[in-house]
């Protein structure tokens, strides 16, 4: 090629592995060099297609975009959005596009991906049928779902899950039809796929195996009418207004066929290892590629693969030396993680055992929808495998894959807490392990980094399927990490899970077993002792100063009164309901009159009394004890209150007993420990005086029973709560509540209320309501147990202590001094009560006094 | 086993036995001049005495907080709004301006009446 004249490179396709090739362009300084023209056929510049389902859970099309407009001008690229090619001379080499533009190309890139497959079955062309592979369909779907109530999903293999879960986020009821006899028969086996069948079917979809779709039927039997169902192969006829055919790809291998390149049997455009075609001066690289394997790949990291090695192969066309030798494209792996709300599926490597003499490891548990199976070699080495209903291993035996790991294969399948005692943390991974399978990224470049954002950006690890990036956190140095604090690398509700399947009964276990290297041994910190205090506590740990907790206990806790700015106690006895006798009104009165102390009504219904010393909080417990009072937990992450209105025992408007509601709901969950405060209310009627919406959980009366509502808050940023499930009778209430607050506890962060919690779930309300409704991951019996088990341990803190000469010890103001009152502890008259002297406590210490 | 306290004369003050000292835990003693003391005991059984005095609110509640350590350092964190105090040196990690008193601790065998 002439030096003089500047070569031109025509891409055709401007997907994921278009856009991949031009920023590989890029770095080898091609685009320096050469002038580069890409026509795209979609409205927009190349967008993150693995995460397009993302679009319903918010991202926009912006936030999914891969373009960065500003590297396309750096690098002088000429982008058509929606011209696609239509025509290749490759005598003339010339391409044009729909809009009659020419381009002469020395070198011509087909970077074209896949159409999806729809079955010739009549009526596929129905107002109401589509395809899920772009944006526009996924706008389209949307807007028809609007007016849709179900849907049918054709194929249940990856991106049919993927589809069906969409169905069922836009609140339609959704059908998966599927030919094989097992959902993702590519990638999992009859054991995975019974167990993937089970967890869906919880989740409300339906599914019909070994069934092919055969009509689409309409409304007036008119080809291009609204659908109204489908018929399948099966006989079965099934009522529906949307259908998504989603049964497999093809290659987009048209234009090619057009001008004679080579194209296999089965499609695919023919190339060989630099991912050249039959004409040495075109190239065809992603989906629309058969590779030199025989194989078209449906996967993104292969197409990026082989992004980066004709981008390779086309420097050293235009006489670039190319800084990266072109890496001859052989084949790739196939590992794949479903994204699908909710359902951890995942395979990877040699999955179906297909290796000559090699052995399988099961663990299947059909009740909690678990099934996982490797496949080993006879000398050990793993070679592949199928995890089903809980892929959390995934990002750590993907990359063992080729090699021994360093526990038994038994120990890897088992869950945790089943005597696999097994942190097999990434740091047993060898350095070239690959870690993020879609960019292609070991460990040892990974570790070269120092912070998620940096991997991201030098290694484009973590930003395609985005599987990895738990394991890139575990690899990255401690800042930036998930960790609950500087002596523990795992979340509260890691911890919680560890606590529980471990059964730890003390702090220091957990430390020494589980916390940051350095930390261990240690005398932890003022974050996570309360949090693990309270996760003992929330398992049932019994009194909360017994023994070590005590020594966990944030002040509030230790004391069982809430400290105020000048060192003294405020005091809430627990009024369930808001209902109080006048005999007890007086009793509270007398208290708070012999101590001295401050009374307030709370925005919770009930008394608070200000100014206690520490060494007077025995005195008054006993007082309040003794006339039937207890502790209000007012101290305590834990519930408060229940508020309740006037309800129908009064109210002309009410049609449910709120008040007693409320009091049995008090009384049920009083002392329960959470990751922060619970509060409860009752309203009698939709007039919601009781304010329920604004509560972690409220209950709102209706004809014929109750409407709970869940994850509201008040505060500083207010949540309205959402509605969880209508008309409930008693018992359905409390069990619905009893499930909501036990999964809230277990998997909430510390200090997270129910509200930013449920912001933050995966899948948000419906996946709460699929758990505590549905039970769709089977845990509902176990979380009624632990709320039955804390029901019947519940005392009274008060009470408990006040029995118990030990426990009382502690509440002196002076260790060597027990009778002296702490002088600094003072107030002065406001309003006929008293207030903190807070004068005294802006001098240097009280020696002067 | 008495816990001692060192006082600006360099005299000793005992305190109380180490085992009514619940260790992760602390608690207040009153001086001779009025003042009040934070006194702690860690896992290890170590003892260590601050000021209970927080400079922050002027409250006299630090021997109510939480212990805990950072890079192998004990600290105690304040009850009211966090910050936390170095017990080894009396800094407080959170502010470099502001330092707490520190007394130097021992453990005797003698009785608290005997010293
Ligand atoms: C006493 C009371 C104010 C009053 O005189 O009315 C009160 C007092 C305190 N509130 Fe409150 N809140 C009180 C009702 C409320 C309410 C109204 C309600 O419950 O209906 C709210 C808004 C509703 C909500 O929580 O969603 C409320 C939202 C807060 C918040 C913000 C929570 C949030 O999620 O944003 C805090 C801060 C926190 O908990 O982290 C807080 C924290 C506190 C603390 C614990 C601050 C502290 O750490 O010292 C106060 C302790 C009081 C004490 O020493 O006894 N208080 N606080 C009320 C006690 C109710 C009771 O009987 O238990
Ligand atoms: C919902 C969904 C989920 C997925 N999840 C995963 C996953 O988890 N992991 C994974 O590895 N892969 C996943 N994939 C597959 C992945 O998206 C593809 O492997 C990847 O997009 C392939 O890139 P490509 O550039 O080859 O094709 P594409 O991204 O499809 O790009 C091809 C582009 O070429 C354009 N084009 C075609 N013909 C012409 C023409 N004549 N002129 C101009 N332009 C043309 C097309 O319009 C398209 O924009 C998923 C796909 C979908 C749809
Ligand atoms: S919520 Fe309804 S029943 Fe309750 S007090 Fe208000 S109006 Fe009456
Ligand atoms: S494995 Fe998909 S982004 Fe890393």
């Amino acid at each position: 090629m002439a030096e003089s004249t500047t070569p031109t490179i025509a891409v055709v396709g401007h997907g994921m592995v278009g856009q991949r090739f031009l920023e590989a362009l890029a770095e080898q300084g091609v685009t320096e060099r050469a002038r580069v023209v890409v026509l795209c056929e979609e409205p927009r510049a190349a967008y993150d297609r693995v995460q397009l389902t993302s679009y319903f859970s918010g991202r926009t099309p912006d936030e999914l975009s891969l373009t960065d407009p500003e590297f396309i001008r750096e690098h002088g690229i000429e982008l058509y959005l929606d011209d696609p090619a239509e025509t290749v001379d490759r005598a003339a080499r010339t391409v044009t596009s729909r809009s009659g533009r020419t381009i002469v190309y020395d070198t011509l890139v087909l970077a074209t991906g896949s159409y999806p497959f729809v079955p010739p079955v009549p009526g596929k062309d129905a107002e109401g049928c589509f395809v899920y592979r772009t944006i526009e369909d996924l706008l389209a779907i949307e807007e028809y779902a609007k007016t849709a109530r179900t849907g049918v999903v054709v194929g249940g293999g990856l991106l049919g899950l993927e589809a069906a879960g969409a169905l069922k986020g836009l609140g339609l009821a959704t059908h998966i039809v599927e030919f094989a006899p097992r959902l993702m028969p590519v990638q999992v086996d009859d054991g995975g796929g019974a167990a993937l069948l089970r967890t869906i079917e919880n989740m409300g979809l339906t599914v019909h195996t070994g069934a092919g779709a055969q009509e689409v039927t309409t409304a007036d039997g008119a080809p291009h009418g609204a659908v109204t169902g489908m018929k399948l192969s099966t006989g079965a006829e099934l009522t529906a207004d949307l259908v998504v055919f989603s049964a497999g790809v093809r290659p987009r291998d048209q234009l090619a066929r057009d001008t004679g390149l080579e194209v296999g049997e089965r499609g695919g455009i023919v190339v060989d290892e630099q991912c050249r075609t039959s004409d040495p001066a075109v190239f065809a690289i992603g989906e629309c590629a058969l590779a030199a394997d025989g194989r078209v790949y449906g996967l993104v990291a292969p197409g990026y693969e082989m992004a980066q090695t004709a981008a390779a192969a086309v420097a050293a066309v235009i006489g670039l030396p190319g800084e990266r030798e072109a890496k001859p494209f052989t084949g790739a792996d196939t590992s794949t993680k479903l994204k699908l709300l909710g359902v951890d599926v995942a395979s990877f490597g040699d999955a179906h055992g297909a290796a000559e003499g090699c052995l399988d490891v099961v663990y299947s548990d059909s009740r909690s929808g678990v099934y996982k199976k490797l496949v080993v070699a006879q000398d050990g080495t793993l070679l592949g495998g199928i995890l089903v209903g809980d892929a959390e291993s995934y990002g750590m035996l993907r990359p063992l894959t080729g090699s021994v790991p360093p526990v038994s294969p038994e120990q890897l399948v088992l869950p945790t807490g089943a005597g696999a005692p097994v942190a097999l943390g990434p740091s047993a991974l060898p350095d070239d392990a690959v870690i993020c399978s879609c960019h292609n990224v070991t460990k040892g470049e990974i570790c070269a980094c120092s912070s998620l954002p940096e991997v991201k950006k030098c290694t484009k690890a973590g930003t395609g399927c985005g599987s990895c990036v738990k394991v890139i956190g575990q690899l990255l140095p401690k800042t930036g990490d998930k960790g609950l604090c500087g002596c523990f690398p795992y979340t509260r509700s890691e911890l919680y899970e560890i606590v529980r399947t471990l059964r730890l009964g003390s702090y220091a276990e957990l430390l020494d077993s589980h916390g940051r290297e350095e930390a261990r041994g240690g005398e932890g910190c003022e974050i996570c002792k309360p949090a693990v205090g309270s996760i003992l506590a929330s398992l049932g740990g019994g009194y909360i100063l017994d023994g070590e907790q005590a020594a966990l206990q944030d002040t509030n806790d230790h004391f069982l009164a809430n400290m105020q700015r000048n060192g003294s106690y405020s005091i809430v006895p627990r009024i369930p309901g808001g209902e109080i006798t006048p005999d007890k009104l007086i009793v509270i009165g007398e208290v708070a009159r012999d101590f001295g102390l401050y009374t307030k009504i709370t925005g919770g219904q009930r008394i608070d009394m200000f100014g206690a010393r520490v060494d007077q909080l025995p005195a008054i417990w006993a007082r309040l004890v003794d006339a039937g009072f207890e502790s209000g937990h007012a101290y305590g992450k834990a519930l408060r209150t229940v508020k309740s209105c006037v309800g129908q025992t009064w109210c002309r408007y009410g049609v449910q007993d709120s008040v007693r509601m409320a009091i049995e709901l008090e009384l049920r969950y009083r002392g329960l420990r959470a990751p922060h405060k619970l509060k409860s209310a009752v309203s009698g009627c939709a007039r919601e005086c009781a304010e329920a919406q604004s509560k972690d959980f409220g209950v709102i009366a209706t004809a014929s029973g109750w409407n709970l509502y869940v994850g509201g808050n008040g505060g500083a940023t207010p949540r309205h709560a959402d509605l969880l499930a209508k008309d409930l009778s008693d018992a359905e209430l409390v069990r619905l509540i009893d499930r909501f607050l036990m999964f809230y506890i277990r998997t909430a962060d510390r200090l997270e209320r129910t509200s930013v919690w449920l912001e933050r779930l995966e899948g948000g309300l419906d996946h709460l309501r699929d758990v505590v409704v549905h039970d769709s991951l089977g845990l509902c019996d176990e979380l009624e147990a632990l709320m039955a088990k804390h029901v019947a341990d519940y005392r009274d803190e008060w009470a408990e202590t006040l029995n118990d000469p030990d426990r009382l010890r502690r509440f002196v103001s002076f260790v060597n001094a027990p009778d002296a009152p702490d002088p600094s502890v003072r107030f002065v008259p406001e309003r006929d009560q008293i207030k903190p002297d807070l004068q005294i406590l802006t001098l240097e210490g009280v020696s002067s006094r | 086993m008495t816990l001692e306290l060192r006082l600006d004369d360099d005299s000793w003050l005992a305190v109380c036995e180490l085992s009514q000292l619940t260790p992760g835990r602390g608690i207040a003693a009153l001086l001779p001049d009025g003042r009040q003391a934070a006194v702690f005991t860690d896992r290890a059984g170590r003892a260590y005495a601050i000021d209970n005095r927080d400079p922050f609110t002027g409250a006299q509640v630090l021997s109510r907080g939480l212990l805990g350590s950072a890079q192998g350092r004990p600290f105690v964190a304040s009850p009211l709004l966090k910050q936390r105090f170095d017990l080894e040196s009396g800094r407080c990690l959170d502010d470099d301006e502001v330092t707490v008193e520190v007394f130097a601790c021992r453990t005797s065998d003698f009785s608290p009446s005997g010293a």
